[in-house]
């Protein structure tokens, strides 16, 4: 199979700091696919580099068959990557609803507007709530709240930043659902520090370590991968799983 | 849906104010039917303003070289080459977009201060040309169209702007167009994202928007509104000066808008008219008027910070576009 996104040699400095350095990584379609790694490993600014909100120092991003290094993030948007925000970033001032419909407009116009944004809102157990103001909501359903904006996109390739911080274990539960549901038709990369939800989802586990890949594998790899449990899990899966 | 009935008492609203202000250009005495028809030539530049600065978050501080590149759109064009009003006013709405698109790919790669700055700099430049080339302009002296030329001859009739009724008119035919495209932008996907926006660029950036080019379209829409109600200026009221390209008039429409209520469609108008009366009638008790003016607008963000209808919206009648 053909890869859905490829990079090579990507790098980005910000000063001094390497915070991604030489990676050369590959998803294929349809994978679920967590990245792990202690504070400031460079996981944000690796999937920011993919999604376009930065631009990189060096390498090259190709996305289904398509160099997209250069290409501004609207046009990455368009061709179907969609990123949920590590930090909130909502319209704080307006309602869920329109928060969603703001996403669905844009990406799917021809389809009633209203039915698109209550399914996107109730996938993602907020549609009792799509009048509340977004600022307003707790932290958690501002978090869904991002998730339910990229699911409006109806992307190919769904990245997400630490989406379940600030969820309550129900809900959770609630969630790893949805991203098994929304992998059947397209492919998630998945930042995220909770082992659970990281063991529970990813076919495989990429380990970023000071901007660069430490180790790559299956689940059950990466937990006998002895770098692996020195540089970051240490006894973390033993206490979760 | 809650806006689908919102959407219908809003268009009522509107009809109602358009009406009204139809009906009151039957019975105004003649100084309150003078000052209506200028204000609401000036809602339109206020309006104009709104679009950017109220919709899209971006102010500007340069707006008084849109009014005053309608205004010698169709000022110096009628003079020194002899066009009639039609081609005059359609010359300063042009020039007004082709203004505003160059200004707008030039400014818009800056924001926030660096942004107001720019487009100040901009206006100022415009402001001195007026100055410079006073063979054509007469600088602030300023050029009067000669009464003879503002008209327009339809077959056997003859249309005079000169004449009070005509222009009150017309300057409302013109208010009403662009309050009711303000209230299609508005509602529309484009005014939308132009909030979205203003709210967060770079989360609409990240839906797949291409914030540039909206932000461009929204200075050029704002730039051609301006014009328009500078050339329209100019034809009914036949006076063409560089006051009106000073910086003044580059505040006078953020003050309009912020008084009568950033992003809504009717508080330019509200905003406009009551600035000018207050003015109007403090500097009858007083020459030093903008002392009153300063301190009704001090108390006016006390009790009313978001301008009179976006705090009447935000408490009372959520409906309000
Ligand atoms: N805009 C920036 N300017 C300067 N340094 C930055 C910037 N963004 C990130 N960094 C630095 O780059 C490194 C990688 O940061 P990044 O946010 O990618 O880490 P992360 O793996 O996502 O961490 P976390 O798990 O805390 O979210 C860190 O040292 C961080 O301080
Ligand atoms: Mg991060």
């Amino acid at each position: 199979m053909t890869p859905l996104l490829t990079t090579h040699g990507l790098s980005r400095d910000f000063g001094g700091l390497k915070a991604v350095d030489t990676v050369d990584f590959s998803l294929l379609p349809g994978e679920i696919r967590a990245i792990i790694g202690p504070n400031g490993a460079g996981k944000t600014t690796f999937v920011s580099l993919v999604c376009g909100r930065i631009l990189p120092s060096a390498g090259r991003i190709v996305f289904d068959g398509r160099d997209i290094t250069g290409l501004p993030a609207h046009k990455r948007v368009r061709l179907g990557i969609a990123y949920t925000f590590q930090i909130t970033s909502v319209f704080a001032r307006l309602s869920a609803y329109d928060n969603v419909a703001l996403a669905f407009q844009r990406a799917q116009s021809g389809r009633s507007v209203h039915a698109g944004v209550m399914e996107a809102l109730e996938r993602t157990g907020l549609a009792g709530r799509a009048k509340e103001t977004a600022g307003a909501m707790a932290y958690g359903h501002q978090r869904l709240l991002e998730v339910a904006m990229g699911l409006a996109l109806k992307p190919r390739l769904l990245i997400l930043d630490e989406p379940t911080q600030g969820l309550s274990d129900g809900e959770i539960a609630g969630f790893i659902a949805l991203v098994r549901e929304i992998a059947r038709d397209a492919t998630v990369l998945l930042i995220e520090h909770n082992m659970h939800v990281v063991m529970e989802l990813a076919q495989r586990i990429t380990v970023m370590e000071a901007g660069r890949i430490l180790a790559e594998g299956t689940p059950q790899e990466i937990r006998d991968n002895v770098a692996v449990q020195e540089a970051y899990l240490g006894g973390a899966v033993e206490a979760t799983s | 849906m809650k806006s689908d009935m919102g959407s219908g008492k809003a268009i009522a609203l509107h009809l109602v104010v358009i009406a009204g202000l139809f009906g009151l250009g039957f019975i105004l005495p003649e100084y309150h039917h003078g000052v209506l028809a200028r204000v609401m030539v000036l809602a339109v530049f206020a309006m104009g303003y709104n679009i950017l600065f109220g919709y899209a978050g971006l102010l500007s501080l340069g707006h008084a070289m849109f009014f005053a590149v309608g205004l010698y759109g169709a000022g110096l064009t009628m003079i020194h080459l002899g066009w009639g009003a039609p081609a005059g006013f359609a010359a300063g709405v042009v020039a007004g977009a082709v203004l505003a698109l160059g200004v707008g790919v030039l400014a818009l790669r800056t924001t926030g201060v660096a942004f107001m700055i720019v487009t100040m700099m901009f206006s100022q430049v415009f402001y001195l040309l007026t100055l410079y080339f006073s063979a054509w302009t007469r600088g602030d002296e300023g050029l009067v169209i000669p009464q003879a030329r503002r008209g327009l001859d339809l077959g056997a009739m003859r249309l005079d702007f000169t004449d009070p009724m005509t222009r009150y008119m017309l300057a409302l035919g013109l208010f009403a167009t662009v309050l009711l495209l303000t209230l299609g932008v508005a509602r529309s996907g484009f005014g939308r994202v132009l909030v979205a926006i203003r709210e967060n660029e770079e989360r609409t950036k990240m839906l797949g928007y291409d914030t540039f080019a909206n932000k461009l379209s929204a200075v050029v829409l704002s730039g051609t509104f301006c014009a328009t109600a500078g050339a329209a200026y100019a034809l009914l009221f036949g006076y063409v000066g560089s006051t009106f390209a000073s910086v003044q008039y580059s505040i006078f429409p953020l003050l309009w808008v912020l008084l009568g209520g950033a992003a809504t469609t009717l508080g330019p108008f509200l905003g406009t008219l009551f600035m000018y009366y207050v003015v109007d009638i403090a500097s009858g008790y007083t020459s030093a008027y903008m002392l009153i003016v300063g301190l009704l607008l001090i108390l006016l963000i006390l009790y009313f910070p978001k301008g009179v209808l976006g705090t009447v919206r935000e408490r009372w009648l959520r409906w309000l576009p």
